[in-house]
């Protein structure tokens, strides 16, 4: 059974059509990537999946239960999380501070609880911190995190993003250009992070990348997305030859068939 | 070794403020000495369980026996209560939650209208029987009462307004403080529930249930002695429960949801934060605080109307808010008290001395210009309206240079 299923998703903003009928399926243990030119709706779908969006048409099933219509706090219960395309950390929050907001659902300690001050709050407080500080670790952030968020440099910050969306606890985590403005060796440890995550973080995960490098190290399948609509799916070595993919990347022309020779 | 040396050396420092102003009871600068040994207390680098015991020293023992010497001490010090309890309520709000909100003075009215009408014969207008005003003994149930009230009038607004954020909130907030204003001013007919602009009076007093004890341990105070300090008690347990509940909150994972939402609503919600919940239950805390101020507002005065809870009440105690640091606890205390200090004391301290001059017949002079004497200074240059000039000034100066406010909030390590 598909952890996630997308059947005919559109969504439309006034005249424009961001998305097209999109369908996809998401196996489990999978690493998938969502890949597609500047505009063609990669971050409109995840915007959806989540439930910023709603989607005009089409079914999202997310482990047998449909996902249109739910809030984005909800659709992240349910054991979707993100990060940004443009870092939205909550900068003048603490690294540590940062990772558990991400509990907030996993954390279930009452109002009354809170102001009483009951043991129990304290113990789930000290385990949730306990967690979080694991995924800090993990993340290769650990020493940063009494700083504020803002203080960090830009890798880090997105390893921050990272560490905060696995703190919900996700059985898919979608990834919204992770390496964007990094070098060939912070996304090569990126790379080997997420395949670290697979099995025991999480699920399975779904990438918006540029970066071709990544996209074809680490994806067992990649998606094309073009204006909208889904052109291509495939291995990543079958989708590089696509000749649709190449076309919509390059446009058409006798100067493609110099380029693809 | 070194704690020892600063808790002798705070000791000293508070105890001879403590007798300056007990000698000098007219001091103006000795009783600011005696408010700053608490901000030294707060800033000394001792253990926490020595600062506790040194301010509670100071507001439990020290603080009453001054204010018995002065009672305008004592005023001074409920006033500082009151406005920090209230800084402390909209800190929630616009420092937590990041919601401006300019109307905060609602939820406060709120509180004392609900005690000023049962509180006081204005309830028999509308309910016959002539059972108002109730016994001293409802003032608790009606704090408690008040809390459930301001809880559910600051969810009330919360709703409709959710949507909006920044400046639309800012406007709707302030439209919902002039609706309640404009509502006690006329509901005074066709039912006459608030007595509109002439205000309520008397409110009943919070009953001395403990004058028994008092009596049987020998102390004999009279009412007009004993209600100041009552109140003063009476507000500084509201403070200590207040700061307590925000503390815990703040620590929290409600506060932690509320600082997120502050910062991005968008990655706020998709981190699993149920943000319209969040923000009502913050709209609903910072109200029911200001409302539970409200109550003992209305008993200390006695007598209260509309005129108490202006715009400018709403703004004032935001500017006590932002000068202190949005979002940091003891930074709402000290700004609420730096701008009531402020107003109560240093600006009414400046113009009193200006008028002095005036009176005694000073002659200005300025070289080049000549000199001039005082006592023709025109109407309009009258002391009094420098004190909002002076206020206005150091609200500029304090964006200028210290935007974050005096004490922004500090990131602790975790223990």
């Amino acid at each position: 059974m598909a952890l996630l299923e997308l059947r005919g998703v559109s969504k439309r903003f006034g005249g424009l059509q961001a998305l097209t009928r999109v369908s996809m399926e998401l196996e489990e243990g999978k690493i998938v990537s969502l890949i597609g030119p500047n505009g063609a709706g990669k971050t409109t779908l995840f915007n959806t999946l989540t439930g910023i969006y709603r989607p005009d048409e089409g079914e999202m099933r997310f482990l047998d239960r449909s996902l249109v219509g739910l809030k984005p706090e909800r659709i992240t219960s349910a054991g979707i999380s993100r990060t940004f395309q443009n870092i939205r950390l909550f900068s003048h929050m603490t690294v540590l501070d940062n990772v558990l907001v991400g509990m907030h659902a996993r954390l279930k300690t009452s109002l009354p609880a809170i102001l009483l001050s009951l043991q129990g709050v304290h113990e789930k407080e000290k385990g949730a911190q306990h967690r979080a500080m694991e995924l800090i670790e993990l993340t290769g952030l650990s020493g940063r995190e009494n700083e504020w968020a803002h203080q960090l440099s830009y890798g880090e910050q997105r390893r921050l993003e990272i560490a905060r969306a696995l703190a919900a606890e996700p059985k898919l985590l979608l990834l919204d250009e992770p390496t964007a403005g990094m070098n060939t060796s912070e996304a090569q440890s990126l790379m080997t992070l997420f395949k670290a995550l697979l099995g025991r973080y999480v699920k399975a995960i779904l990438l918006i990348e540029h970066n071709m490098r990544v996209v074809m190290g680490i994806s067992d399948c990649v998606h094309v997305l073009d204006y909208g609509e889904k052109i291509a799916e495939g291995r990543p070595e079958e989708v590089r030859h696509d000749p649709r993919v190449i076309e919509a990347y390059l446009g058409q022309g006798s100067w493609v068939e110099h380029a693809r020779s | 070794m070194k704690s020892v040396g600063v808790t002798i050396g705070l000791l000293a420092a508070i105890l001879s403020s403590f007798l300056l102003a007990i000698w000098f009871p007219q001091s103006l600068f000795a009783f600011l000495l005696f408010e700053a040994s608490l901000i030294a207390i707060y800033y000394s680098s001792i253990q926490r369980k020595v600062k506790l015991w040194l301010g509670a020293l100071v507001l439990l023992w020290l603080m009453p026996i001054l204010g018995f010497i002065n009672g305008y001490y004592l005023e001074v010090a409920i006033q500082i209560g009151i406005f920090v309890a209230l800084a402390l309520g909209l800190n929630i709000v616009v420092g937590f939650v990041g919601l401006l909100n300019l109307g905060f003075v609602a939820f406060y009215a709120i509180g004392a209208y609900l005690w000023a009408i049962f509180g006081s014969p204005q309830a028999n207008q509308f309910i016959a029987g002539g059972l108002f005003p109730l016994s001293p003994n409802w003032f608790f149930v009606f704090l408690l009462l008040s809390i459930v009230v301001g809880a559910l009038t600051g969810t009330l607004l919360g709703l409709p307004v959710l949507r909006l954020r920044g400046d639309y909130l800012a406007i709707v907030t302030l439209g919902f403080a002039e609706v309640v204003r404009a509502l006690v001013n006329n509901l005074d007919k066709p039912v006459n529930l608030t007595n509109g602009p002439r205000g309520i009076s008397p409110i009943t007093k919070p009953p001395l249930f403990f004058q028994p004890v008092l009596e049987f341990i020998g102390v004999k105070f009279s009412e007009a002695q004993l209600y100041p300090l009552y109140f003063y008690f009476l507000i500084l347990l509201m403070v200590c429960v207040i700061v307590l509940v925000t503390r815990r909150l703040e620590d929290s994972r409600i506060g932690r949801a509320w600082k997120a939402i502050r910062e991005d609503e968008v990655a706020a919600a998709a981190m699993g934060v149920p943000v319209v919940r969040m923000k009502l239950l913050g709209f609903a805390v910072g109200a029911s605080f200001a409302s539970a101020v409200g109550v003992l507002f209305g008993a200390k005065q006695v007598f209260i109307n509309p005129e108490s809870f202006t715009f400018m009440e709403s703004i004032g105690v935001l500017a006590m808010v932002i000068l202190g640091g949005m979002g940091s606890i003891p930074g709402a205390v000290l700004g609420a008290t730096g701008v009531t200090v402020l107003n109560l004391q240093l600006l009414k301290g400046l113009s009193l001395w200006l008028n002095g001059l005036r009176q005694s017949g000073a002659v200005l002079s300025l070289p080049l210009l000549g000199s001039y004497p005082l006592s023709q200074l025109p109407a309009q240059f009258e002391p009094a309206k420098y004190e909002r000039m002076v206020f206005g000034l150091i609200l500029i100066l304090m964006m200028i240079f210290r935007p974050q406010g005096i004490l922004p909030p500090r990131r602790e390590p975790r223990k």
